[in-house]
């Protein structure tokens, strides 16, 4: 701690930051726009003047720049001065010369960072009487709008797209007051980061083009704070609704898991849930016309109550997409014995094994944002740009890691971005990339090894066995891969703080045992890594605590033993198995019952469908990949058909009496059913603020003070204003009744604070810049770690592959857009989203056309050819999850011909 | 009186190995590799040599800053700044076309003084014919053993290659130059770190002028004393001065810091042509404040120039007469450096533009008195530390001086709706 | 695509720089010198061959004011417009020169002889005002001059 004088007024404060962050965090107003928490201080746009005095007797001062300004002990400063305070006001009007006035029909328009800044730094007249530089505008793809003129230069993009994002197809061109930020050429921005050039620019030039499509003013969207479903990482974002429709996805801080980012897919992928697919009213099937008829919610209940009577027997099919509450509910309801994990044997298996490595090896499971400070990289199989595209984001601040110690010796600053950036030029901490083809973190890679997972098992392997004689030998090695495994093993020995990362997309188990050896192998040695694993979906981690069972076995049971009806929960089988075995599955029940929001071939199946809200519309707990549980909230009351799968299968529940003297009411009564049953998961409960928290006993408003046209919503209808729904679950309001002031952290759904209407904002909730929130919680872990460090090495080591004749193993490949479920119903994701394709290397391709027929499973489908030379040869690469590509279950050897 | 640097230039002709050598080139060099790095620089500070790149810095005690011995950081560079786009600035033209040696023997003292293994002459665009030149001398030192490995069987290695800009005033900006040597977008860098821990590719460099490097073999050869005494003044040595503009004789000469300003522009450069007056001069270069006819008996070093309100800078002297407009003198240096502005910090790349809007509109009759006090409030928006580098400073320094010698002339061109001096 | 001559050419000043990307602004003036001017599709190869995007190329380009990203005359004129020219009367010979080649600055006759630009400052201001042809550096300019040294590029 060292003392500052700002203002004559004295402060204790850390030196790490510069002046600037240390006076936000003080809850100081200055004014800003190039320096960005994330990125560093670069002294670009020169707003943040602040006077500094060289002591006590210095009344004069000298302007300076408070982000290029260390803090250090005995400083005086001032942001009151009223020189400075001119200076400052000059300056935004010398950034105003250029830009146009045009706010009125600006996205950006009620949240603009260059708004709250004019105002705050003082310019209200316009005094430059010339015309303004023009530019034209790019086409960049269906995600992000281009707005040159309103350019400020800033040079935040760029810093972002390049330098933070390593994205290399965005740049600034010209110079002087021509500066432009764009593309070489129109074109599709390639970097999987692209939407938060949307945040990260804090005016108009870059804004979100699928929010323009159904644009509102900020302070019009009911807003609440959720978890993206999009992969397993859980990044927080805030989803904001108008007239029943979602609008738009941002970002939500949360210092431990995404930080103040998300991915494309993330923040562009959720059309799903103002799709015309979507269920809103319940569906039977009619028994006459044996179409699927929509009826009423009393006729919903009676199915059920008739099945009761019967005494049915119920088979529960549970979903990895699905919050803990609405799985425990469906458990709770058909029992446990007969509840199923709606997932495939393969993907269970791996989440298991994965929590299980969680839990039980000596390494430590950082957070996402914790791995940004690893120094030593090795990614085990994993394309994670595709498969949990945020980790790549944190993975580039990692490969920097070790580079920075270089800066910090020479009392560079390492906010002082140019100055790292120049001293450091290109430098990389090591790195490594094992997987089966090319990934978008090659670049940084030390080394890259190109192998099918069982043999990058196995060099996972030789790694742990270099690094401890006493794991298990692998045979049969080549040089260079002995080489690499002992290149990687000095690395990580070397290493103030290894991380291994790896997963389950691979589908191959051995990886993970790979990834287990090495970490208990360099605790063996006295070092304690980190291990990073990332599952399939938004809560396999959460399905996997409830239950250990699968599908494969749903379908043994159901054939084997008598069962009535089948409850699906959110969730479609025929992504899961293969079709054949989903169809014989499902005839094995009289009733079959969905329980979802989107159609899809299962909902085709039902006798009865249940129509439930998305995660927008209900409210619910996910556990992410690191065992985090976190609460996401639901945005809008959608009607009174569209309830949570949870609240729903309470109701049912309570026409049979099935609540076994549970109160099943809001979302705290099936929070605590769970953690009655599943005492290890008490966490959950701490996860979030209940339905009874109050501030200044007033609950949380979705809506702003400025929301606008409640009262003519529904004029067409009714003149009357209806009642607003009522939340009894959370401990938010659906209006803009309740506490206005400052949110706390843990339900915050909003970024907005007096003089500060832009995202910017944040800094006003966060306790320090960077770090956590005002009475904010980022989530819970919920693992169980009392068998830690338990863990002995995993012994079976797999063969080296051998490529056959004419037969190919099948290599599972990801992509951002396309390999999931939901986000393609997004029209931008659709239209990025590859056709079905087989990647072979170029050697095994000889006398095959562009076309080729490709036998998978039991199946043979057509597909187009793509060649590398990356993959090895005798792999044949094969997208999963793109429409058309149907269930594929992996290892998998295919015959291909044409 | 002494004229170490130009002496044995001929015009029109550059002096070849065997000819330096033959007015004692490579002496220098020869008692350098006899000295420590160290006993180098301490010649240099004792020399008093001061860099004649804009800035006067002295030269020894910047060489002192990088990191020296086995545990500094390799390779480090050493880079001849031979940008020279400052308008009104063609000095270092002629030392590079007529005595590349010597310039190439004071880049090869001065990498041994920092212990340099790599160097690079960084030439402006337009100098076509010195690059030639250059590239000759260089092929004839590495020829000579005077330039790569073990020179002159010291042990001391040292390359040196020539890099000609592709335009952009800001390149002449040591840091700027930096970036663009490593085929960036030629942006200044922050400061601190200096290029002298943290410079080209990141490692310890020193930039120094053309002109400043040429000095060095003299101070080697001659010494420090010599150096101390051939100046008439507190400022050692000599200096390239010239003008251009209106007088009778423009051109450039080599004499002793210490001169008046009387006297270059009387005796040297002749006087006003026929039946102009003397209005004012920029003593050093574009970015230099005016100063007037009652600073002619100043003398002409560091000191002296401040003292009157302006800067010695590149030592060229544009001169102003009184039959051209000073509004339309100032509009035409403001485009300048609004075309010139990097486009990184916003005081300079968004001010500058509206001083050039403003100044032409004065020029063009249609300027208001209230347009006087926005051009005053830029020249304090952008004063120096309040840009990201001192271009925009600079771009003020001809604004404010003006404004203050000369505002009657703004104001007429106000009140008349035109340019007096136009007809 | 580059020629093998360009490509040799910018390929001799890898070895000047501790990676190949540092030459871009050679390679660059590589190609203008054999072509005039650098095309995108020039644009394209030159990040080919320096493992850089043209992204990353033509940031570089359009920064710097004598790399020609639009095709350009045979000959390219540049008339020094800085102060000292400027006060010796400059602006009276680019009208000479503009109203001889019927074009203004920055654009290029019919015939595509010349292409006529301003750059700031030549560094001969002692010989104001001045223009460079190509390659050649003319001073103490009046209109007869001009006129003489055009006949010369015809
Ligand atoms: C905008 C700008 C342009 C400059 N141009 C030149 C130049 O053309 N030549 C030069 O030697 N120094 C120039 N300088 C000064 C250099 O930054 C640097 O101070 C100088 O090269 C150091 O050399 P010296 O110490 O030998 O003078 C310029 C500075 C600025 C701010
Ligand atoms: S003052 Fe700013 S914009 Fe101007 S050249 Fe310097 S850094 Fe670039
Ligand atoms: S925030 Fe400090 S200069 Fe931009």
């Amino acid at each position: 701690m060292v003392k500052i004088n700002i203002d004559g007024k004295d402060y204790e404060v850390e030196p790490k930051d510069n002046l600037l962050q240390t006076l936000l965090s003080l809850k100081i107003d200055v004014p800003y726009f190039c320096w960005h928490p994330a990125m560093g201080s670069v002294g670009s746009c020169r707003q943040c003047a602040v006077k500094k005095y060289a002591d006590e007797k210095d009344t004069k001062g000298r302007i300076v720049m408070s982000c290029m300004e260390p803090v250090v002990d005995g400083m005086r400063i001032s942001v009151d001065d009223p020189e400075v305070k001119q200076f400052r006001a000059n300056l935004i009007e010398l950034t105003m010369t250029d830009h146009p006035h045009d706010c009125p029909v600006c996205d950006e328009g009620g949240e603009c960072h260059l708004q709250d800044v004019t105002l705050m730094s003082g310019h209200n007249y316009r005094r430059y009487e010339y015309n303004k530089r023009t530019h034209k505008n790019q086409y960049l793809g269906p995600f992000i709008n281009h707005e040159m003129n309103r350019c400020i230069a800033c040079y935040r993009c760029v810093r972002f797209y390049r330098d933070y994002a390593g994205g290399r197809d965005f740049n600034v061109f010209a110079s002087r007051n021509r500066v432009y930020f764009g593309r070489y050429e129109d074109g599709v921005l390639q970097n999987e980061f692209s939407g938060n050039l949307v945040e990260v620019c804090p005016t108009g030039v870059f804004t979100d083009k699928i929010f323009k499509e159904h644009y509102t003013r900020k302070w019009d969207l009911t807003t609440a704070p959720t978890i993206c479903q999009n992969c397993s990482l859980g990044c927080n974002i805030i989803a904001g609704e108008r007239y029943g429709t979602i609008r738009r996805i941002t970002s939500r801080y949360n210092e431990k898991v995404n930080g103040y980012f998300i991915c494309d897919r993330g923040r562009f992928g959720y059309e799903y849930v103002n799709s015309d697919l979507r269920l809103r009213e319940p569906l039977r099937r009619g028994q006459a016309s044996g179409q699927l008829e929509e009826v009423d919610q009393k006729t919903v209940f009676n199915y059920f109550e008739k099945l009761f009577k019967k005494n049915a027997r119920f088979l529960g099919i549970g979903s990895p997409r699905a919050s803990l509450e609405a799985n425990h509910a469906l458990q709770m309801m058909v029992g446990k014995d007969n509840f199923f994990a709606g997932v495939n044997e393969v993907d269970q298996r791996l989440t298991l094994k994965a929590l299980q490595i969680l839990r039980e090896s000596p390494a430590e499971v950082p957070s996402l944002r914790e791995t940004e400070n690893a120094d030593v990289v090795v990614v085990l199989g994993e394309d994670v740009t595709n498969t949990a595209p945020m980790l790549a984001l944190s993975l580039r601040q990692a490969s920097r890691k070790r580079p920075l110690e270089l800066p910090e010796k020479m009392h560079i600053p390492t906010w002082n971005e140019r100055a790292v950036d120049e001293l450091l030029q290109d430098e990389r901490g090591p790195f490594f990339v094992l997987t089966p083809t090319e990934t978008k973190l090659d670049d940084i890679a030390t080394a890259t090894y190109r192998q099918v997972p069982q043999n990058i098992a196995r060099l996972a392997q030789a790694v742990a066995h270099y690094i401890d004689p006493e794991a298990p030998e692998v045979s049969a090695l080549t040089d260079s891969e002995k080489a690499l495994a002992k290149q990687i093993g000095d690395e990580l020995l070397n290493a103030k703080q290894p991380l291994i990362v790896s997963g389950t997309s691979l589908q191959d188990e051995t990886l993970l045992e790979g990834a287990a050896n090495i970490a208990i192998a360099l605790k063996k040695r006295q070092k304690t890594p980190w291990i990073f694993l990332t599952l399939p979906e938004a809560n396999s981690a959460g399905l996997a605590l409830l239950d250990e069972k699968n599908l494969n076995m749903a379908f043994e049971k159901a054939l084997s033993e008598k069962y009535d009806a089948l409850i699906v929960l959110e969730n479609d089988l025929y992504r899961r198995l293969e079709t054949d075995k989903v169809d014989k599955l499902l005839d094995a029940f009289e009733h079959i019952i969905v329980l979802h929001y989107l159609q899809n071939p299962t909902t085709d199946k039902a006798n009865l469908i249940v129509p439930v809200g998305p995660f927008t519309e209900t409210d619910g707990t996910m556990v992410n990949n690191e065992g985090r549980a976190q609460r996401y909230f639901q945005v809008f009351y959608p009607g009174d058909t569209i309830k949570e799968s949870w609240r729903w299968l309470g109701q049912i529940m309570a026409k049979g009496n099935l609540q076994k003297e549970r109160t099943l009411n809001n979302l705290d009564d099936f929070i605590d059913a769970l953690i009655q049953d599943y005492p290890q998961l008490s966490a959950v409960k701490d996860a979030a603020p209940d339905a009874s928290f109050r501030i200044a006993g007033q609950k949380i408003p979705r809506q702003s003070h400025r929301y606008s046209g409640r009262t003519s919503m529904q004029a067409h209808i009714n003149v009357s204003e209806p009642k607003p729904p009522e939340d009894p679950d959370t401990p938010m309001s659906f209006t803009m009744e309740g506490y206005q002031g400052p949110q706390p952290g843990a339900v915050l759904s909003r970024y907005w604070y007096p003089g500060w209407n832009s995202v910017q904002a944040l800094n006003k909730f966060q306790i320090e810049v960077g770090g956590g929130l005002h009475d904010g919680k980022p989530g819970e872990r919920v693992l169980d770690l009392s068998a830690k460090e338990g863990m002995s090495y995993f012994t079976q080591i797999p063969e080296p592959f051998a490529a056959q004749e004419n037969n190919f193993l099948g290599v599972p490949l990801y992509h951002i857009f396309g390999s999931e479920e939901l986000s393609i119903h997004t029209k931008g994701v659709a239209e990025l989203t590859p056709k079905p394709y087989i990647l072979l290397n170029e050697a095994d391709t000889e006398g095959l056309g562009d076309q080729v027929k490709v036998q998978i499973n039991d199946r043979t489908v057509e597909l187009e050819l793509r060649k590398t030379t990356v993959l090895p040869k005798g792999a044949a690469g094969l997208p999963v999850g793109l429409p058309d590509m149907g269930a594929i279950k992996f290892p998998v050897w295919i015959k291909i011909s044409g | 009186m002494e004229r170490p640097l130009t002496q044995h230039i001929r015009p029109g002709e550059y002096l070849t190995a065997a000819e330096y050598r033959k007015t004692g080139g490579y002496e220098g060099l020869k008692k350098a590799l006899k000295m420590t790095p160290k006993e180098v620089q301490e010649t240099v500070k004792r020399a008093g040599l001061r860099g004649r790149g804009g800035a006067g810095f002295p030269t020894g005690l910047k060489w002192s800053f990088v990191p020296l011995g086995p545990d500094a950081p390799r390779p480090k560079y050493l880079v001849a700044n031979g940008d020279e786009m400052e308008p009104g600035t063609f000095k270092d033209r002629l030392l590079i076309e007529g005595n590349p040696h010597q310039l190439i023997e004071g880049m090869i003292i001065s990498a041994y003084a920092i212990e340099a293994e790599i160097g690079y002459i960084f030439l402006r665009w337009a100098y076509k014919k010195g690059a030639q030149i250059i590239e000759k001398a260089l092929a004839e030192a590495y020829d000579a053993g005077l330039l790569g490995k073990n020179i002159l069987g010291s042990g001391f290695n040292f390359d040196l290659y020539l890099h000609t800009s592709a335009g952009r005033y800001i390149c002449g900006e040591e840091t700027a130059l930096l970036n663009s040597l490593e085929g960036k977008r030629a942006n200044p860098r922050p400061k601190p770190p200096f290029p002298q821990t943290s410079g080209l590719f990141g490692k310890p460099t020193i930039v120094n002028n053309i002109e400043t490097l040429s000095n060095v073999p003299h101070i080697l050869r001659n010494g420090a004393d010599w150096y101390q005494s051939i100046s008439l003044s507190e400022d050692a040595g000599t200096k390239l001065f010239g003008v251009s503009g209106k007088v009778k004789n423009p051109g450039l000469w080599e004499l002793p810091l210490g001169i008046t300003l009387r006297e270059v522009l009387e005796e040297y450069a002749g006087g006003m042509r026929d039946g102009l007056q003397f209005k004012g001069l920029l003593p050093g270069g574009a970015s230099t404040d005016f100063l007037t006819k009652d600073h002619l008996d100043i003398k002409l070093d560091y000191e002296g120039v401040a003292e009157a309100g302006s800067r010695l800078g590149t030592g060229t002297m544009i001169v102003l007469d009184d039959k051209t407009c000073v509004v339309g003198m100032v509009r035409n240096l403001e485009h300048f450096f609004a075309q010139e502005s990097c486009g990184w910090c916003t005081p300079c790349r968004e001010g500058l533009p509206w001083t050039e809007k403003i100044l032409t509109s004065i020029e063009n009759g249609t300027g208001k008195m209230e347009d006087l006090d926005i051009l005053a409030g830029m020249t304090k928006t952008l004063a120096p530390g309040n840009t990201f580098c001192p271009l925009a400073p600079g771009a003020m320094e001809p604004l404010q001086s003006a404004l203050k010698y000369f505002r009657e002339d703004f104001e007429r061109h106000i009140k008349e709706k035109r340019c007096p001096w136009r007809s | 695509m580059l020629s093998e001559k360009e490509i040799k050419e910018i390929e001799e000043h890898f070895a000047h720089y501790p990676r190949k990307q540092a030459a871009v602004i050679e390679a660059l003036k590589v190609v203008q010198f054999h072509r005039g001017y650098v095309s995108d599709e020039n644009v394209e190869d030159i990040a080919r061959l320096l493992e850089m995007t043209p992204d990353e190329v033509d940031s570089v380009a359009t920064f710097y004011n004598l790399i020609f990203r639009k095709p350009v005359g045979e000959h390219v004129i540049l008339m020094c417009d800085s102060v000292s020219c400027w006060i010796m009367g400059y602006e009276n010979l680019k009208d000479h020169l503009s109203q001889k080649l019927g074009i203004d600055i920055g654009q290029t006759t019919k015939d595509n002889r010349f292409t006529l630009l301003t750059i700031p400052c030549l560094g001969a201001c002692d010989r104001a005002p001045a223009m460079m042809v190509d390659n050649e550096l003319y001073g103490n300019l009046t209109p007869e001059k001009i006129d003489e040294i055009l006949e010369k590029y015809k």
